[in-house]
């Protein structure tokens, strides 16, 4: 079967593509591997361009709209660049009930974008996230990162402010 | 790995255990890191005067529970609660003098002394980055039990009796499911391990995989023996990077000392685990959709039958179960079915693990008996309601559960009970509200999850969800009329009755339950325009009743 | 199938609506009804396609069952009870309907289909006078870049027919569903316009498989917009003689 298998061009020299092509290796460039390279060109370069959906797809052998398809339908995968640092809101049960919907709507109104967006200035991305499974420390917010526990509108804000300088 | 050699390893790690007359343990589960417990392992860690080295032991271990007090460290028999690095140095001289009084957590609280560990009698006490914390806690112990003395027929036996049921959410019984797959076609089959804890306000998978990855290892090998399958998935979510992290380590050390791939224990029996990471969809907890989300495909689910069991897997005959149910495996075989059957009630047996999170004071994880009732872990072991505050629901079972009021509180915690209350154990998130929260906003809540959850490929659950969701934005903002909540009413039953998966199926079951207990709540946004909770804004003067 | 089972079918015996009827081994449910005059409503199967279970039209009540079942997936079993009607499916299956006529802007009167519509001749047979939802209806484009069809995405169902034959019986697999629930649409390749898609054949099988006025061919008035679909049973069943 590999006979017909021409082994996969890399898009540029950058070296990450290597580490994309050693994930489909793993998995003898099986069109399963899908998902898992995916997460290894997420991994590498932040996001999922055009590029890289033509090289994977090509390369696993799994046609554009399949692959396209996959992508858009797992939230977890994004298609533009992720800005400077990110900010994830946990919009679990737990946090809802103590007053995660007050920290996303100061947020919102602090950064000038809704959940799901990058501001203007490519500094921060803001994102909600279904469930962090920290809800003992509830509402929760991870900075780049790092998780943080009773997190208010104002300690987010704040929170935020210290990136921009 | 011999079993002689296995006996050794443990016996040399016990020994050696003995000899550090002290154990500092301090908890690097998720919870306990975010309020920064590596810094204070660091501390401690440097903190050790070199005589002090060579009596004392500083571990990471997994988590103690108390999530809310973070960090916990227990030094020998003592807890501290909420330590910070700059305590280290009193913590170390507390192991030659009197404890340290300011940080002292009381271990005999009930909120411990009322649990029963079964699960997690691990969690909190080794360090899951070390195998032979394991070993010698009696891991992989039953793995070779199965292996030497038992036939794969005898090990079904022991689950069947045990009494087992899926930990998941329905409650399946997992014997029955076993013995399924192992009659399944010969051939190839699989063994899936499912840790895509997607309900929102749930940690105990997450907690467990953390604390004690090998026990779930173990549980899987076992399972891979008593159905013939050698290879096995875990498919867990992307949000959990330390558990993965830790799952990937302990299946190279697991490896490494041969308890996992080719002929272990030198048996013909070869046993291979690999991770998937799920990628941010909810729907991949039922079956079917993390099936076709492994094979590298959109995460639709599929009309059952055929079942997993039968067809599952690129066609084969696959066993999934969850992260808690394979944890409990290990202990079933090594003490007898009867003995876990001997736990519990009539119909659920054993001890189940409840996230508790939500307006409660002691906010973490806690395994408790099957059979005890709701108020005695809300107030009892959960410490009851912060504020004085008054109680008035608690959530069980995520998006597919229901909210249960005051009156079911003596109610017994078992699967059939749940279901009569119109809730469903789930896979035991429970959260827990107070009279600050309005019950019309916690439906909308979670159908507005199921919304943007649905993977829309049967049309009750893509556009009914949306309707639904629709029709709860109108009665919290205070458009509606009664002729909404009649349509409410008839589109819940019509969703759960027609859509093709448990998500869609389950989806009405917050309206409905809230429906049943706090009708009123419903009433008084549509015909008062009036939020009793104070959550709602309505915009609606109450004269206009407007109509769409 | 192995040739042995082809040759000797297991019968079972069933009833449907109170009559009792035979059926092979592994037929499922709506192919025997069908076969013995019985019609139950269907959108997103078709014969000579994998059927998938999902418009839920089909669904039926098995006695002893609680659940309902799709009759297009669920196979025959000795001794089966199905009732294909009643009150509780004629009132599921209207608002099924409705649902669907509420999610994305279907009005007959303005799109080349009218009459010749799979949708629109369900709504009159199962008597849906109106559509108590309110209007979903967001904003889809119309793609007319492909030379001589048309996608109007305001008017699919979302039923996956035309991926399905791409997939299964051209071989392309030029159509897809991009995103989710709510947000879904069916795309072409990496979701570009379908002139410029690069694994389309041009075949024109989706077109004739749409049951709406999603996909059409262009230049041809509302009277010639008849579907030809005869062709895909045909084709799996000549290549299963192979």
């Amino acid at each position: 079967m590999m006979a017909n298998h021409k082994l996969p061009v890399s898009p540029s020299d950058d070296k990450r593509w290597k580490l994309v092509d050693a994930t489909m290796r793993r998995h003898g460039y099986k069109s399963h591997a899908l998902i898992e390279t995916l997460h290894t060109v997420q991994e590498c370069f932040g996001y999922l361009d055009d590029v890289a959906l033509r090289f994977v797809s090509g390369s696993l052998h799994v046609p554009p709209s399949r692959a396209y398809g996959v992508v858009t339908f797992y939230h977890f995968f994004t298609m533009k660049p992720p800005g400077e640092h990110t900010c994830v809101v946990c919009m679990g049960t737990a946090c809802y009930i103590k007053g995660a919907k007050a920290v996303v709507d100061g947020l919102q109104s602090h950064l000038g974008v809704h959940a799901g967006e990058t501001t203007p200035d490519k500094k921060v991305s803001f994102l909600t996230a279904r469930c962090l499974g920290s809800c003992g420390l509830a509402p929760a917010v991870v900075f780049d990162g790092v998780m943080s526990g009773n997190v208010t509108a104002e300690k987010a804000v704040e929170r935020i402010e210290r990136w921009k300088q | 790995m011999t079993p002689e050699e296995l006996q050794e390893q443990a016996e040399k790690r016990r020994a050696e255990q003995k000899d550090t007359p002290h154990q500092i343990r301090v908890c690097v589960a998720a919870g306990c890191i975010s309020t920064q417990s590596d810094q204070v392992k660091e501390a401690l860690v440097k903190g050790l005067s070199p005589e002090l080295q060579k009596t004392c032991q500083v571990n990471g271990v997994g988590c103690m529970g108390l999530c809310k007090e973070g960090p916990l460290v227990s030094v020998d028999d003592t807890l501290y609660k909420a330590v910070s690095a700059a305590d280290a140095p009193e913590l170390i001289n507390s192991l030659s003098q009197t404890p340290v009084q300011r940080l002292l957590c009381d271990s005999k609280a009930p909120f411990f002394s009322r649990q029963k560990k079964i699960v997690l009698e691990n969690s909190g006490k080794i360090n899951p980055e070390v195998i032979e914390d394991y070993i010698a806690a009696d891991g992989y112990v039953a793995l070779h039990k199965a292996l030497a003395e038992m036939t794969p027929l005898q090990v079904n036996e022991q689950v069947t009796i045990s009494g087992l049921r899926g930990r998941g959410g329905a409650g399946f019984p997992t014997g029955l499911k076993w013995s399924t797959v192992a009659k399944g076609a010969a051939g190839q089959k699989y063994v899936i391990c499912n840790a895509d804890e997607g309900d929102p306000g749930a940690f105990m998978d997450r907690s467990v995989l953390e604390s004690d990855p090998h026990r779930v290892l173990e549980g899987m090998a076992i399972a891979g023996y008593a159905v013939g399958a050698n290879q096995g998935y875990i498919y867990i979510r992307a949000e959990y990077p330390l558990a993965i992290q830790r799952l990937k380590l302990a299946i190279r050390q697991a490896e490494r000392l041969e308890l996992l791939g080719k002929n272990i224990f030198g048996t013909t029996f070869s046993f291979h685990v690999e991770l998937r990471i799920g990628a941010g969809a909810f729907v991949c907890g039922e079956e079917t959709a993390l099936i076709a989300s492994i094979e590298g495909k959109r995460g639709t689910p599929r009309p059952r039958p055929p079942f997993p069991a039968e067809s599952g897997l690129w066609g084969r005959p696959t066993l999934i179960n969850n992260v808690e149910t394979f944890a409990n495996i290990a202990p079933i075989l090594r003490n007898g079915g009867s003995w876990f059957a001997g736990i519990g009630t009539e119909k659920s047996k054993g001890t189940k693990v409840f996230a508790l999170a939500g307006k409660i004071t002691n906010t973490g994880l806690i395994e408790i008996p099957m059979g005890i009732t709701l108020r005695e872990i809300i107030f009892d072991i959960g410490g009851g309601i912060p504020d004085g505050r008054k109680f008035k629901a608690v959530q069980t079972g995520g998006p597919s559960g229901g909210c249960i009021p005051e009156q079911y509180l003596d109610m017994p915690i078992d699967y059939e009970s749940l279901a009569k209350a119109g809730s469903i154990m789930g896979s035991g998130g429970m959260i827990v509200m107070d009279d600050t929260s309005c019950m019309v906003d916690v439906a909308k809540f979670f159908m507005e999850f199921c919304m943007t959850e649905s993977c829309g490929k049967c049309v009750p659950c893509r556009v009914g969800t949306v309707q639904l969701h629709g029709l709860l934005c109108r009665i919290t903002d205070g458009t509606a009329t009664m002729d909404d909540l009649s349509q409410l009413e008839e589109l819940c039953d019509m969703v759960r009755s027609t859509s093709l998966c448990g998500l869609g199926q389950t989806a009405p079951n917050p309206v409905v339950s809230t429906l049943r207990y706090f009708k009123e709540e419903y009433l008084a946004h549509i015909q008062e325009k009036r939020c009793l909770a104070g959550v709602c804004k309505i915009t609606v003067p109450h004269a206009a009743g407007v109509s769409r | 199938m192995s040739p042995l089972s082809t040759l000797t079918p297991r019968v079972k015996t069933l009833k449907i609506n109170g009559l009792d009827v035979s059926a092979s081994e592994g037929e499922k449910i709506l192919d025997v009804a069908r076969q013995n005059g019985i019609q139950i409503p269907t959108l997103c199967q078709l014969d000579g396609l994998t059927s998938v279970g999902a418009c839920r039209l089909c669904l039926v009540e098995v006695k002893g069952t609680p659940k309902l079942l799709p009759a297009c997936v669920t196979s025959v079993e000795e001794g089966m009870e199905v009732t294909t009607t009643s009150e509780r499916l004629v009132k599921y299956r209207q608002m099924i309907l409705e649902l669907l006529f509420s999610e994305r802007n279907h009005i007959c009167s303005v799109c080349v289909s009218n009459g010749h519509c799979d949708l629109q001749g369900m709504a009159q047979a199962h008597g849906m006078t109106h559509v108590r939802f309110p209007y979903l209806y967001p904003q889809q484009g119309v793609d007319a870049s492909h030379r001589r069809y048309v996608m109007d995405h305001n008017r699919c169902i979302l039923c996956a027919r035309c991926v399905r034959v791409c997939d299964e019986i051209e071989g392309a697999h030029t159509w897809d569903i991009q995103g989710r629930g709510g947000d879904a649409f069916v795309i072409t390749d990496f979701n570009q316009p379908w002139g410029e898609s690069q694994t389309c054949t041009s075949c024109g099988k989706c077109v004739q498989v749409c049951p709406t006025g999603a996909l059409s061919e262009k230049g041809k008035s509302v009277a010639e917009m008849t579907k030809k679909r005869e062709f895909v049973p045909y084709l799996t069943l000549m290549r299963e003689e192979l």
